[in-house]
């Protein structure tokens, strides 16, 4: 009896899948239960395990090729079974990875171009990909600036080092696209990964049909890191980072503030009795936003811990879908960057969303006098449906106390 | 200049097999049987896939490693060739060993890295077996070098082929061990065919002990090497010379090999002849001192019958043995590349 | 710091070690009654005698292999030869004896050996005479692979190579045994496997050893006036190589030149340019170029030897052009 192999949802949001890797080659025993192959969902890199017993008889579509789910990548029968008729009936698997391609150079209708005086001078590069070197091409990420609007200045018109640099601080006036760019398509185009199809359509939900506005708060944190220090003199078990204490701030002032502790339903709005904090991480694929469980009922120590292992396994993609769902309500620290302040964008159906800035030494009045003191500037992305002003300012006044007094997170 | 027998192992004038010592003669007879019986246990290994590699039998030549290894001390130094299984054997290096070396084992004396051609023990202060043909020589002239070094009255025995007579090395070897007087015995087992080359078709002289005469004050014998006692007798004089004063000497041990050069080519029919074959092995160097002790009265039928089972327990143990020893684990690739630290 | 000779450094190492160390002696053609070929050895007979200065008969093979034998019973061989184009009769030794024992043995028997002597081209001595083996030798596993170009890191690692338990390959210069520099009279050991950083610079890398170190010391101080500044990383041990000297230099200049004595084709610079772009391949911004000895015997003819020796203007020529300046 034959089984297919299914592109199954992996994740609860998947809708499609890339077929990372056979595990399993045509022609290999298989039972039920063996990991045929590793797909890559729109949050992780999950195991496609098999549904019955037999030899995996036939790969239907090729490492690096995305399948929607439930399109058929695979049969698994019989050593002998005849499958023919599986295999003219599945649907035509798209023949290769979406690989980055680059624009054809000439029109296909032309080739016999070549030979007339109009030949040009222009540089080898000309009908190639944009060359760059392995540093531009970093640097070129690291900085967003895009390859191919950028004129290589090296052999062949390789893009180097100091063309992306140039490019980086606004040299646009110093760019000039060689000949060979406007007269070829010279442009790369780069497929979405899951994870950036998913950023894009749920952000886009977000900032369009939710109503947000935004609430700013500078808190005055000296007490805190005061605290952390103490603590950490204690010993490494008591080693906390100032995000740390922030969660545990937040989560706590949650629990008093059942009112933006919500999802908007659509239809209705669900306020929640626990505290799941969501905490956004920065992968190299994009973000991702693992969560702290009744975040309000641990101390600081397992937050700090669990903090610590979810963006370890966030960043090494190992975080399992039901560590990246169900959050309540999310936090995004940018402080570590140097950010003082900024906007962060509601993870629906979440209704508010807290965004951390740097902490900074700010001379401000204290009895009178001028003092230097940690203050950190937080605001709040609060969805109007659910939260209105004088909600999210109650919250935010609630976790100002607890900040600004550490001592009340003890209790 | 020592007088020289012109003898060889085809029975021109060949020695008399006699018995000699009783209690001697058992040890020797023993160490042997041993070598015997367990070469011809590694061709049945070799032949169940259990050994791989390039493999050499040293069947027919016993009388040699038996009779020189015998007169040694535990503190002198015996280093070999390629064809080394009966040496480490004779000079006591644990059968088990051997066979687990010849498996490719962790137990195996050179912890499996070595395996049939490179057999070493620090313990007998055997040097090895080694593969290329006369490159050994001149680190059998360097053990001198270093017994001569030191003061000590050691001795080192260089075991080669008949082969090794026509290459460079041995030329070199031998003329710093006779200028520097290093105590060396540079032993030819002329088993008379390099691989399948007959001495005289590779040897411009075929009388191999007269390049000897190249050296000032190196002694160069012809030796039967089918008889134990010539080869023992033989070696005990040239050890005094080399021990008390320090004088090399080359020995030409005309010997015969019963099996082919290596595993894959035939024992006789195209470089030598089955008749030839035959006719060496009517003075078999094994069963020649046995039978010698039967008719002087010095072994029983029945003490010969008890010694081939007890050999052949042995033997069998070495192989139980090999067969159960682990493969070197997979860590040890990388271990013993360099030894990493400075004294 | 008293100024002494590259000879006169090698000269002190040798001395001091074997004042050490009884178990170490010196062997080789001339290195007695001579007093070296090379006059590295130069008062050596007559301080420790012929028991441990031994003169050999030209025979590079038997005494290669004398001096493997005598370092498997016990001793601390120095095998000098005379150039290490001779030293081909006695590869055998270096490579399937002395690289081999202590692998095949199972950890049995080490070798602590030094086979040394002066390596590459001096001065139109013909296509024989003029060659740098570094690549044949650091090939082969077993065995450590020294290349020092200065008096100061000529006696430093060759002390270091006496007291190592491992064979070592020590690969003079014929040109270099001139040449002075600074030497400290106290003692001191060179470890193995480490790099020396000659000059300090963020544009570019120039990754060398040996007499071409020297060379690239002259190159840094040219380009420097040009204000370019490369970072000269001299290997030192070629093998084991200090490859985290290399990364953590290419990581900083995003650009590297190797420059090596001798030729191009499976050459050192091969492997140094193999272990770049499998560390720093993000970090490059410029292919790795390598200067070295023209593809063909040393010719004997002046003009010719020149053009085919590697040398400043070329290592200068090279640097320019993975810095994208002409």
């Amino acid at each position: 009896m034959a089984t297919k192999v299914f592109m199954e949802a992996l994740s609860p949001t998947m809708e499609e899948g890339r077929l990372v890797k056979w595990n399993k080659p045509e022609g290999a025993a298989v039972k039920s239960g063996d990991v045929l192959a590793e797909v890559e969902t729109d949050k992780a890199v999950m195991e496609l395990v098999a549904r019955g017993d037999g030899v995996l008889r036939k790969q239907m579509i090729a490492e690096g090729v995305t399948a929607p789910v439930g399109s058929v990548v695979g049969v698994i029968a019989g050593a002998d079974e005849d499958i023919s008729a599986l295999l003219s009936a599945a649907p035509a698997a798209p023949a290769a990875a979406a690989a980055p391609v680059a624009a054809p150079a000439a029109s296909p209708a032309a080739p016999a171009a070549p030979a007339g005086p109009i030949a040009s001078s222009a540089a080898p590069a000309a009908s190639g990909p944009v060359r760059s070197s392995p540093l531009a091409r970093r640097l070129a990420k690291e900085s967003g600036v895009n390859l191919a609007a950028v004129a290589g200045s090296g052999p062949g018109g390789r893009v180097i080092k100091r063309d992306v640099e140039a490019a980086a601080a606004g040299g646009a006036s110093a760019i000039s696209r060689p000949l060979s760019a406007i007269s070829g398509a010279d442009f790369t185009d780069e497929p979405l990964t899951q994870i950036r199809k998913t950023i894009a359509k749920r952000l886009a939900e977000s900032i369009g049909p939710i109503p947000t506005f935004y609430l700013t708060a500078e808190f005055d944190m000296t007490r805190a890191v005061e605290m952390r220090a103490q603590a950490a003199a204690l010993g490494d078990d008591f080693k906390v980072s100032v995000n740390d204490i922030v969660l545990k701030a937040v989560a706590t002032a949650l629990a008093a503030h059942p009112e933006v502790n919500a999802h908007w339903l659509g239809d209705k709005i669900r306020y929640f009795n626990r505290v799941h904090l969501g905490m956004a991480v920065a992968t190299n694929d994009g973000l991702i936003v693992p969560v702290i469980f009744d975040a309000d009922r641990k101390g600081l120590r397992d937050i700090s811990m669990e903090s610590r292992d979810l963006a370890k396994k966030a960043r090494e993609r190992k975080l399992t879908p039901d560590q990246y769902t169900g959050s309540t309500f999310s936090v995004s620290n940018l402080g570590m960057m140097q950010i003082d302040q900024f906007t962060a964008i509601i993870n629906p159906p979440e209704c508010g969303i807290l965004a951390i800035g740097a902490l900074e030494d700010t001379p401000v009045v204290v009895d009178g006098a001028i003092a230097v003191r940690k203050r950190m500037r937080v605001t709040m992305s609060c969805d109007h449906r659910v939260i209105d002003g004088a909600v999210g300012a109650r919250f935010l006044q609630t976790l100002r106390r607890m900040l600004e007094n550490p001592l009340m997170l003890v209790f | 200049m020592a007088s020289k027998k012109k003898t060889d192992a085809k029975g021109e004038a060949r020695s008399v097999r006699t018995a000699g010592d009783p209690a001697l003669d058992r040890e020797m007879l023993q160490s042997m049987l041993l070598q015997r019986r367990f070469e011809e246990k590694t061709g049945e290994a070799y032949a169940l896939g259990k050994v791989g590699g390039f493999c050499h039998l040293y069947i027919g030549q016993e009388a040699v490693s038996t009779g020189i290894i015998s007169q040694l001390r535990p503190d002198d130094y015996v280093i070999g060739t390629y064809r080394d299984h009966g040496q480490a054997l004779a000079r006591g290096v644990a059968p088990r060993a051997v066979m687990a070396e010849l498996f490719g084992r962790i137990d195996g004396c050179s912890r499996g890295k070595g395996g049939s051609m490179h057999m070493f023990d620090r313990h007998t202060n055997f040097l090895g077996g080694h593969g290329i043909v006369g490159s050994h020589v001149p680190l059998g002239a360097g053990v001198g070098f270093a017994i001569k070094y030191r003061g000590g009255d050691q001795v080192c025995v260089c075991f080669m082929g008949d082969s090794v007579v026509n290459i460079g090395a041995f030329h070199e070897a031998l003329n710093m061990a006779a200028l520097w007087k290093l105590p060396v015995l540079f032993v030819i087992e002329n088993n008379r065919y390099g691989m399948g080359t007959s001495v005289e078709r590779a040897a411009a002289v075929d009388d191999l002990s007269r390049r000897a005469d190249g050296y000032k004050g190196m002694d160069g014998i012809v030796i039967d090497g089918m008889d134990v006692h010539s080869v023992r007798e033989a070696a005990a004089k040239a050890i005094a010379r080399a021990r008390t004063e320090s004088l090399p000497s080359l020995l030409e041990i005309r010997t015969y090999r019963f099996r082919g050069h290596s595993m894959s080519d035939a024992v006789s029919g195209t470089y030598r002849s089955k008749d030839e074959l035959e006719e060496y092995q009517t003075m078999d160097p094994v069963f020649s001192l046995r039978d010698a002790m039967v008719i002087a009265g010095t072994l029983t039928v029945a003490e010969w019958e008890q010694m081939e089972k007890d050999v052949a327990a042995t033997v069998q143990d070495a192989w139980d043995f090999a067969d159960q020893s682990p493969e070197p684990p997979a860590g040890a690739l990388y271990e013993d590349v360099l030894v990493d630290t400075t004294s | 710091m008293p100024i002494i000779t590259y000879r006169e450094a090698l000269n002190q190492a040798l001395r001091e070690e074997m004042s050490r160390d009884d178990r170490v002696y010196l062997m080789g053609e001339e290195v007695g009654v001579y007093n070296g070929a090379y006059k590295v050895s130069k008062g050596l007979l007559e301080e420790f005698g012929e028991n441990r200065v031994v003169d050999s008969p030209i025979a590079e093979l038997g005494f290669a292999g004398i001096g493997v034998g005598s370092a498997m019973a016990g001793l601390r061989p120095v095998i000098e030869f005379m150039t290490w184009n001779f030293a081909l009769l006695a590869i055998d030794q270096v490579v399937n004896s002395a690289a081999k024992m202590l692998y095949m043995s199972g950890g049995q028997f080490n070798v602590p050996i030094v086979f040394r002597g002066p390596n590459g081209a001096a001065l139109q001595l013909g296509a024989q005479h003029s060659q740098a083996f570094e690549s044949w030798l650091a090939h082969i596993p077993g065995i450590k692979v020294l290349s020092p170009g200065t008096p100061y890191d000529a006696k430093g690692l060759l002390k270091s190579a006496i007291r190592d338990d491992n064979p070592v390959v020590v690969l003079e210069g014929e040109m270099l045994y001139n040449t002075k520099g600074e030497v400290p009279d106290h003692e001191y050991l060179i470890p193995l496997g480490k790099a020396d950083r000659k000059r300090e610079g963020g544009d570019c890398s120039i990754i060398t050893s040996g007499k071409m170190a020297l060379v690239a010391m002259q190159v840094a101080d040219q380009l420097a006036k040009e204000d370019i500044h490369v970072d000269v990383i001299d290997l030192l041990t070629i093998r084991p190589m200090d490859v985290e000297a290399i990364y953590e230099s290419v990581r900083k200049t995003n650009r590297a030149v190797v420059l090596e004595e001798g030729w191009e084709i499976c050459g050192i610079g091969a492997q140094v340019v193999d272990f770049i772009q499998r560390e720093c391949f993000d970090d490059l911004d410029a292919p790795v170029i390598r200067v070295h000895q023209a593809d063909v015997p040393m010719p004997y003819a002046k003009n010719l030897e020149k053009i085919a020796k590697p040398d400043a203007a070329k290592t200068i020529a090279a640097v320019k052009q993975v810095m994208y300046r002409s």
